[in-house]
């Protein structure tokens, strides 16, 4: 198979946040401009574009979001296209852009990712959410992205003994990194006891086990490695993008405590980039709910299945402990603007390669992973990412 | 999200009485129903097969925070239901409260409104499960 080595080579995001000042447009051409600022771009250089969004049409009545954006960035008549794999619709745009550039047939390509989620009310983002499940026969029925996410909680606790303080332990830690980021929709520490006494949302989890409801982007630009020297003193190569799909339904799955998607993507991934679990020591985690981290750190092999919970607890997962999981604060503090995520999390794995996460920086970050989840893990995406200078 | 008249009136034998296929070539049987099976591709046959609405809980979680249109319904139960034949299914568990519902608690089928929020005045209505005693 011919494919060309592909970096990263600039990177830019919006702060996260409920934000009603600005609209769809405006977080995304912030962005994207910073990308490409920072990749010292003029712009002319770029040939593609790819923007992960999951719900425009339902949460601002605008579809097309690929041809808009070419538009509002002066960027016509550059094709421009708009990804769609719900929560993990950054995560997938990444790997298309990837994907054209490794073909050779794109030489600069704009990753983008964007959602704007306050401007309907909550019920209705609820809803919208909703159709990252199976409409006819999950969300019909009832069910919601919490529910289905503590439907998830439920199993791991009783085939494995996790404990709803342990699944806190998630949320407490990412709030702390969460308060060394800028950029961060959270950036104040909580205690276990504040998520304990918050709220119930879909038993067991709680308040402050559920990522918030976010406006924001996020933006890289992608060119072969070896033109990437020439706009970037630190190119990050992409040295595995993996995907995987499995049932929409989370009640057809054969296991609620695993994510078979994660395992298929992350084995692949590790296969491509010759790494190991052990090698990585920084990564960005789909923690939509504080049980998808422990999920997510199982599946994704950095410790054995049932033991995420006590890890986390343990500390194991806090900022240069065992592994650094979630420095920008995760889904949980950063926010989750659900289109914008998986660019989000590239952007911070770049940001740590380069030794620039200030406050928050995983000492001698060598190799970064990414791990972008759609629905409840119907869609699975992994990205790799290396220092290459 | 309202469904339409359409997709309602589309749904009727699977939601009023759980009505589903099976593959006769693997004999693996869908709920919801599935007109291609996935295990067999091609060189599956699928025929009709009813569900007797017996199953067992295989999962459950108290949902307090609703989606729009069961604002009303809160706190209620949501489950995941293995039922008898094999497959699994997203329903709610009625007639009781949360306390009550435990994983492999045996549950029957009841056919229930499940909500009344078209603007076109249209009812939904399906299944939902109910411990057993």
């Amino acid at each position: 198979m011919f494919m060309r080595k592909v970096a990263i080579v600039g990177v830019g995001m919006s702060k996260f946040g409920e934000d009603w000042k600005r609209g769809f447009r405006d977080l995304i051409l912030e962005a994207g401009r910073r990308a490409i600022e920072d990749a010292k771009l003029s712009g002319a250089e770029i040939d593609g574009m790819y923007c992960g969004t999951m719900a425009p049409g339902r949460l601002i009545g605008q579809e097309h979001a690929g041809a808009l954006l070419a538009d509002w960035m002066g960027l016509n008549p550059m094709p421009s296209t708009r990804v769609e794999a719900a929560c993990a619709s950054g995560g997938v745009a990444l790997r298309s852009g990837f994907l054209a550039v490794a073909s050779g047939h794109h030489d600069c390509v704009v990753v983008g990712g964007v959602e704007k989620m306050t401007d309907v009310p909550g019920a209705d983002v609820v809803s919208a959410l909703g159709g990252a499940g199976d409409q006819e026969w999950e969300l019909f029925p009832g069910a919601t992205f919490p529910g289905i996410y503590a439907l998830m909680a439920r199993r791991h606790m009783l085939e494995y003994g996790t404990t709803e303080e342990q699944l806190a332990a998630v949320a407490v830690k990412n709030h702390e990194n969460g308060s060394h980021n800028k950029y961060a929709q959270f950036q104040s520490p909580i205690t276990i006891d504040t998520v304990m006494k918050s709220k119930v949302v879909a038993s067991p989890l709680k308040v402050f086990d559920c990522s918030p409801v976010t406006d924001g982007a996020a933006a890289l630009v992608l060119m072969p490695l070896d033109k990437a020297k020439q706009h970037s003193d630190k190119p990050i190569e992409i040295v595995a993008s993996a995907q995987a799909s499995d049932t929409l339904a989370l009640h057809d799955r054969k296991s609620l405590t695993s994510v078979w998607a994660t395992e298929v993507a992350a084995k692949k991934a590790y296969e491509m980039a010759k790494v190991k679990p052990k090698d990585i020591s920084v990564a960005e985690v789909h923690d939509c709910f504080t049980i998808a981290e422990i999920l997510a750190i199982e599946d994704l092999g950095f410790f054995k299945k049932g033991e995420g919970g006590k890890a986390t607890a343990e500390g194991r997962t806090a900022l240069n402990a065992d592994i650094s999981i979630n420095t920008s604060g995760g889904l949980k503090a950063c926010g989750h603007p659900v289109g914008a995520t998986g660019v989000k999390q590239a952007v911070e794995v770049t940001w740590q390669l380069r030794g620039e996460a200030n406050g928050r920086q995983v000492k001698e970050a060598e190799v970064g992973l990414t791990h972008n989840v759609g629905g409840s893990g119907a869609t699975a995406v992994v990205h790799i990412m290396k220092r290459a200078y | 999200m309202a469904e339409n008249i359409a997709i309602t009136w589309r749904r009727i034998p699977e939601r009023y009485r759980l009505a589903g296929t099976q593959c006769t070539t693997c004999k693996t049987k869908f709920f919801p129903p599935r007109k291609f099976c996935t295990a067999c591709r091609r060189k599956g046959k699928i025929e009709s097969f009813s569900f007797s609405g017996k199953g067992k809980i295989y999962s459950f979680s108290g949902v307090h925070s609703a989606p729009a249109g069961l604002e009303l319904e809160i706190p209620y139960v949501l489950a995941i239901v293995h039922l008898a034949e094999g497959p699994k299914v997203t329903a709610q568990i009625v007639d009781c409260t949360e306390d009550a519902v435990k994983i492999d608690a045996p549950v029957e089928f009841v056919f229930r409104k499940i909500r009344s929020d078209d603007p076109e005045g249209l009812i939904h209505y399906g299944y939902k499960f109910r411990l057993v005693k």
